[in-house]
This record gives structure tokens, sequence and C-alpha cells, in this order.
């Protein structure tokens, strides 16, 4: 059975990226809007990995990470970070949220598959 | 189309939406809001630009962007107050940033010139180097780490692996900064994952599995600081592993695979061969001795960890067959790992979900493409005009007003007009998108004239058609301009009256009456009416002696070939004057006005109906012909009395209302249905009031009845004619046409009357 990646990202464009790239994988695509919608998600879904953004309206990633981390169901998920901010102190921080691991942007498909093997079983 | 392109241009899609969000939130922040929510808003509009532009390789876009969002990340941090000197290069910026958006979409260009000179200014804000530039924004990240690393010699190789060798080979042909000396061994692992490796959902045999792929690999497992059972701690970390991993792997391909685990594990790599040699015979025995722990301890790290996928066969072909073997039998998550959820976190996700919830459901939107709405509009508008016929028809039939079908039919107008409210409701838009173009044109145009101005806009939620909306634009811009050039005066003379120096530019609409009121508002000088009246004299539009109120006067500026300007400049146009506003507002069904008062401002205002696709009207008829007033234009109906109608010499007639004489407008005649004028008391009289208030009577042979009709446009199917605003289909299914009031009381003024009668 093919693996369920959920994106978290205010963009459209990226999440239509995010979509493209991984459909072409073989992978089931949940995608949410912002870290609230990617937690209200979460209620109705089990994902195998989640790929978030790190600047979003609402709540941000680092939230969002919390939250799902928070949350008996889902603290066990792998969580990639998607962000344009590579610097030690932004991967500290979101470590420190609780990120798996994280992808710096612009990404390819490559990029992106390869993490997520590396999180996901 | 290919999904990138498409892609793309849901891109440039976006990117207009965060430009909106970016204007505004400035403008907001210029206001002095300087909420975080307000700067994050901001700050994620350039970032998001940047993102998506750095995906498909705009790189001029991208290198703007960052130094863009590198100063509004010094304002977010708090370490840049968002001072008038800081926000107006900021929106500065975005102006340049909009550009940059529209010519990478457009394959324009911008002048580099003037993002550079942005650029500077924004790095003179925050003190940002030269070509602080888009550099660290990359691949750094993931980029390998260059070794430093010299490998010592290895003896002896592991034997029977030729597929291995191979691999090795293309790996060692990769560009690879450590020098190699002979054939490389490989490399000795310790690894000691912490308790918040797992709690990161991180994953030991993911981590062995990805070893896998560098190379043979050896696991051994040390469960030697494993704790008996009273003591555990469900949620800890008491597993190590011994790993060997021989191949050509450079040990930054090692610790690469480490990368996202660095801080939460003990990791030592050495090169094979230079500590103590693997697993000694007595650690292998240690090792299966306690093997009925690591059933344990195996179960609990699967627990901590959540993994439901079954183990690689991948990983460990080497000496630690126990802890492979074991991971298989991992269990569902165990109920334990529920226990340490802090309490308070939990409390606090549903009290913020549900609250997420409701703003979720209240923005709930779907994009449908126009085209589907236009032909939705356009069917019920025949809707509309087929209940109009059946109840017509229903009516010649000779059915009382009480039986079941007329009533029935009662009830299938109502649903009808509810069914074509709830439709253009889908078209109506805030006017905001059409607001928000204009504090840019405010920058710029102050800009060139050297005025202070401050724009003001209130009411942008207001909604009107879309089809208004787009035509608003054009009207809106120079209206604007206009304030600004010719209504506001010049900073110096605000001084010496006393005034901010600042000028204000109102722009707000309203509903009201079942149209959209739109207002232009400067607190300017007013209009110099001497001024206007010596210059339309001069110009040959009115009598020098002719005797005018003020407001006529005020009114004279949107006659054709107008201008106050001494000297035409640039920014209102070469000879374009408010003619041309009032002309479209007028083609768009609306009206528009000014009120001025001396040393205070003037006011234009725009009346226009929410929807160009329907109207309530007044069907009359006149020389036997059925004609629509618009009902909004009617102030009263009368009947007129022979005495009241008094001739004037050139066959023009006026009419006494309550002391007052308003111009009479013989429709028939003047439409040319007939030669001769009708007897003022044979017919219907209509007072009407046109833009501005200016007011005529239009005669008719009589009343038909009040209707709403569905405008079909006479100009799209036929061509303009003068004095006829649109047509409509009526129940009986005649084409009727709709009168254009204004056109008839500038007629009777005389004003425009030679022009229409020209191209009648």
């Amino acid at each position: 059975m093919s693996k369920t990646i959920l994106t978290v990202d205010d963009s459209r464009t990226m999440r239509d990226m995010l979509r493209m790239a991984l459909v072409d994988a073989g992978f089931n695509v949940v995608q949410a809007e912002d870290g609230v919608h990617g937690l209200e998600v979460l209620q109705g879904e089990t994902p195998d990995v989640i790929i978030t953004d790190i600047n979003m309206p609402r709540m941000d990633g680092y939230g969002f990470i919390e939250g799902v981390r928070a949350d008996p169901k889902h603290r066990a998920v792998p969580i990639l970070v998607l962000s344009t901010e590579s610097s030690p102190e932004k991967k500290m921080r979101a470590r420190d949220a609780g990120a798996t691991g994280w992808i710096v942007k612009p990404f390819n498909s490559e990029k992106l598959v390869d993490a997520i093997r590396r999180v996901a079983a | 189309m290919d999904p990138m392109a498409e892609i793309k241009a849901t891109f440039f899609q976006e990117c207009e939406e965060q430009l909106v969000e970016l204007e505004s939130g400035l403008l907001a922040m210029d206001a002095g809001d300087d909420s975080s929510e307000t700067v994050n808003a901001v700050f994620r509009a350039v970032h998001s630009v940047k993102g998506g532009a750095g995906a498909f390789g705009l790189d001029e876009l991208v290198h703007f962007a960052h130094v863009f969002e590198t100063t509004l990340d010094e304002v977010r941090a708090g370490r840049l107050a968002p001072s008038p000197e800081v926000v107006k290069p900021l929106l500065r910026a975005a102006d340049i940033l909009a550009d940059l958006v529209r010519a990478a979409r457009d394959g324009g260009s911008v002048d580099p010139a003037r993002g550079e000179a942005s650029a500077s200014e924004l790095r003179a804000i925050t003190g940002m180097e030269e070509d602080g530039g888009a550099d660290d924004d990359g691949m750094d990240g993931l980029v390998f780490t260059p070794m430093q690393v010299s490998l010592p010699p290895i003896g002896d190789a592991p034997a029977g692996e030729p597929e291995l060798d191979i691999a090795a080979l293309l790996a060692a042909a990769q560009p690879d900064p450590a020098p190699e000396p002979e054939e490389p061994g490989g490399w000795t692992l310790t690894f000691k994952p912490k308790a918040e490796l797992y709690k990161k959902a991180n994953e030991t045999v993911l981590l062995l599995r990805e070893l896998a792929r560098l190379g043979d690999v050896e696991v051994e497992l040390d469960a030697s600081e494993l704790p008996l059972l009273p003591h555990l701690d469900p949620e800890g970390s008491y597993l190590s592993w011994n790993i060997k991993v021989r191949g050509p792997a450079p040990e930054g391909d090692i610790r690469e695979v480490f990368d996202f685990v660095e801080s939460d594990c003990d990791l030592t790599v050495a090169p094979i061969g230079e500590e103590t040699e693997g697993l000694s015979a007595d650690d292998v025995a240690a090792i299966a001795s306690a093997e009925a722990e690591l059933d344990i301890a195996a179960l609990i790290s699967r627990a901590q960890t959540a993994g439901s996928e079954p183990a690689q066969d991948s990983v460990g072909q080497g000496s630690a067959p126990e802890a492979e073997s074991l991971t298989p039998a991992a269990p569902a998550p165990a109920p334990v790992a529920v226990a340490p959820t802090p309490a308070p976190a939990a409390e606090a996700a549903p009290a913020r979900d549900s609250k997420a919830a409701a703003a979720a459901a209240a923005g709930a939107t779907i994009r449908v493409d126009l085209d589907r709405v236009d032909r939705l509009i356009d069917l019920v508008g025949e809707l509309v005009i087929n209940q109009a016929m059946l109840a017509q028809r229903v009516n010649e039939a000779g059915l009382a007003r009480a039986s079941s079908v007329a009533v029935g039919l009662d009830e299938l107008e109502q649903l009808t007009r509810e069914i074509q409210d709830s439709v253009m409701a889908i078209r109506a838009q805030p006017v905001k998108s059409v607001f928000q173009r204009m504090p840019r044109l405010v920058r710029e145009v102050a800009a060139v004239v050297g005025k202070q101005v401050r724009l003001v806009t209130e009411g942008e939620g207001t909604e009107v058609d879309k089809t208004v909306i787009e035509r608003l634009t054009d009207p809106l811009t120079h209206m604007i301009r206009n304030a600004i050039d010719h209504g506001l005066e010049s900073t110096e003379k605000r001084i010496a009256a006393g005034k901010n120096p600042e000028g204000v530019v109102r722009l707000s609409a309203l509903h009201r009456s079942g149209r959209i009121v739109i207002e232009v508002a400067d607190d300017g000088g007013g209009i110099n009416r001497e001024r206007v009246k010596s210059i339309a004299i001069e110009k040959g539009l009115i009598a020098p002696d002719a005797a005018l109120t003020d407001e006529e006067i005020d009114n004279l500026i949107f006659l054709p070939g107008f201008s106050t300007a001494a000297t035409i400049s640039d920014i209102s146009g070469r000879g374009v004057g408010m003619d041309v506003v009032k002309r479209s507002i007028q083609e768009l069904g609306g009206r528009i006005s000014i009120t001025s008062r001396p040393g205070l401002g003037s006011t234009f205002t725009m009346s226009l109906p929410l929807t160009l696709a329907v109207l309530d009207g007044m069907v009359v008829t006149a020389g036997q012909q059925t004609l629509v007033a618009p009902l909004t234009a009617i102030v009263e109906t009368l009947q007129p009395r022979r005495s009241e109608v008094h001739s004037l010499g050139d066959g023009a007639r006026v009419i006494s209302i309550r002391g007052a004489y308003v111009p009479l407008v013989d429709v028939g005649l003047s439409l040319g249905y007939r030669s001769e004028p009708l007897d003022a008391e044979q017919g219907v009289a209509l007072l009407i009031e046109g833009e501005g208030g200016s007011r005529a009577v239009l005669l008719v042979d009589a009343i038909q009845g009040q209707r709403q009709v569905v405008i079909k446009s006479l100009e799209a199917n036929y061509r303009r004619v003068p004095g006829i605003a649109a047509a409509t289909i009526l129940g009986d299914g005649r084409v009727a046409l709709i009168l254009d009031i204004d056109a008839l009381v500038a007629a009777s003024r005389g004003t425009e009357a030679p022009r229409m009668l020209q191209a009648g």
C-alpha cells in the first residue's frame, strides 16, 4: 500500500508542486493550508509522513509540529520541515519543536523522495 | 497545459494575492499598526513570493525578494522599528517587487537601476552588506561537509563483494574531496540515540537502512545499559549500536545519514581498523545471553517509535541478527506511550481546533470558472423573461387573480427573484480589488507632483457586480489623479492656509437604496468657481451672461473640452477631462456629481447600479412604443394640467411643479416616434432626477406598470443609440428600449442636445 503524505503549506504553488512530485513518486497526498488546518486534517487522517512549511498564517510550522507531537495519535509520525530557511538556528528551532528532518527549498522530486525515505520505513 | 506551466500560472496568480497582502499590510504599518500579526503577514507575503520564484528559477525576483525579506525579518524580530523612514522604502520595494513579478510573468523587464536603488535603500536601513544576497538560500542545508580526514591505508578490503566494488568505483568517480591513497576500507560507528531522537519520530532501523545503502553493514546491538523492568522508563533510550560500514563511502556520507539526528545521539565515526577490533567472542556470548531481555527491549523501542512497518532485509547481513530479527515482532504502539503527554497541551489543542474550525467554515470558498457563472446568470435572465411571459399568458387566458394558477405563479415570481438575487450575489465582489490599486497610484502621483498625500479608504468590503468593478478602475484612477493634481493645493499653500501639509484623499464606498455609492473626496481648496466660469465662457461652453448656481458651475467641469489646469500636466491626462469619467460612469448606468466647498475641498460622488444585469423599471408607452424608465431615476409621477405647462419660444416646454419650472421632455417626440408634440394633458408625466440633482419631466402616453427587467446590451447586439441605455425583452416577447435618463435630462437642458440629435 502506498504511503500517505500530509503536506502543510500556505502557498498554493508549493502545494501544487508537492502534490505533483509526491503523486508522481507514488504517494497518496493529503494537503492542508496552514498549521490549524493541518491539525484539523489530522483528526481524520493518519499520514505516514508529514511535510510542513514554517512561515504560515494562523499557526506556523513550529506550532503545528508541537501540536502534532502533543497528540497521542500522531506523536510518532515523522515530520519533515520544508523551508527556505536553512540557518542552524532555524533548524535547531524546528528540531526543538519536534521535527524529524528537513528539506531546503527549492526542492526537487528526488530530494523530496529521498528525505521521505530517510524518515519513513 | 503541462503541469509545470499550470503550476507556474498558479504561482503568478498567487503572487498577485501576496502582493495585495503585502501592500495592505505595509499600508497598515504606515498608519501605525505594528502588531506582529501584520508584520508577519507582510513577511510571509514576500517570503512566499521568494519561495515560489526560487522553484521556477526566477533569479532576479529571488534576489530582490531576499533583500526585501531580510529587511522585513529585522522588523519582525523587533530589531528595526517600523517608523515612516522604514515603511516608505518598504512600500517602494513592494512596488518594485510587483513590477518584477509582472515582468517575470509577461516576459518584460524592469529597469535594473530601479531595483538596485530600492535594494540599496533597503540595505541601508538594515546596514546589510552589499550582496549579502540570496546566497545563503541554496542548498547548504544538504551540502556534504567537505572532508578533512585522511584515510589511513587499510590492509584487507572485505573479500567476495564484487558488486559492491563496482558500486564503490562509481561512487568514487563522483567528486570527492577526500584523498584516497588506497582502497578505503570503511568506517566503524558507535551510535547511541537519546530519548529525544525517538520523540522526534526518528527511527534507528531507518538510519541503519540508510547506512546499508552506503556499503556492507555489520550491526551489533549493545543492550548492556538496559535496566531491569521495574526501573525501565518506557520512553527512555537504553540501546546503542556498534556498526561497521565497509565500502568506499566518505565520512561525509556517513555523517549525512545522521544529519537529522546529530544533536539527539552520541555518534562516533572512525575509520575501520583504528579502533580495537570489532566484536570479541565474549561480546557475542554476552549478547546471546541477553536475548531474553532483548525481546522486551526491542518491543519497547518499537513502541516508542510506533512505526508499524516491517524491518528491512537489506540491513544487517552482519553479526547482529538478534536486533534485526526482533523488530518485526513489534506490536502496535503501547498504551503507556500516551501517559507522558503534557496535559496542558492536550487541553489547549481542542480549544484551538474549535476556533479554527469556525474560522475555516466562515472562509470556505470554491473557485469557479467565470464562464459558468455568466452562463448561469444568462439562464436566470431567461427564466425571468420566461416567467413574465407565462404570467402574461395566464393573464390573457382570463384566469382570476385568486385562481390557484395565478397564486402559484406569484410564488414562482418570488422564487425567481430570489434565485436572481442569489446568482447576482455570486458575481458580487468587494470593491477592495479596485481600491487596493489606488495606494500605489497615490504614491506615484504624489511623488510626481511633489505633494504629500495620504489616501484613506473606507467601505472596501462593499460588494458590487464584477463587471461594474472591472470598469470602475479607469474612472477611479482618473478621479484620484485629478484629486491630487488639481484638488489638493501645493504643500506651501496648505501651510499658508494653516492646513496640515499632508493632503488627504478619501475613497469610500457604501450601499444606498439598491445602488453603490463611491466617493472620492479631497481636503483641498475646493473648486475655484470664478476660474471655472471664466474658462467656460472663454471656451464658449456657456454664454457670458449666463446666471449659474454654484452647483451648476461646479458641474461645468464635466463638460467635454473643459480643463482647469493652466498647464496640462501629464498626470491628469492630456485633454482628457472629467467628461470622459462621466461618460464611462454613465455607460455603467451610473451618475456622477460634485459638491465643493471653498477652502475645504471637493467630493465627487458616483452612484452605480449594483448589477448590470437587471433593473427595476417603469414600463411606459410613448408613440405606440413600449419603453422602460429606470425606477431609481423616477422621483414621482404626475398628471399634468394644461395650466401648468408653459411653452417657450423654440418649441421647448416647461412644467411648473410646486412653483419650480422643470423642462418637459416629450419622449415620443425626442426619440422620433412622432412629429407632433403630445398634449400634456393627454399624457402622464414622470419627474426624473439625473446626476447632480438636475431634474426634468418625461412626458409619455401612458404607464403600463412597474417590472423587473433583464438588461440586454443594445451596443453589443446592435449599436449605440443616443437617449437609449439598453434594451430588454418583455413578457409578451417584444423588445423594449430602456431610456437613458441622464441623456434625456441633458437634452432637456440643451447642453447635449445638438450632439444627440446629430447622432440620432
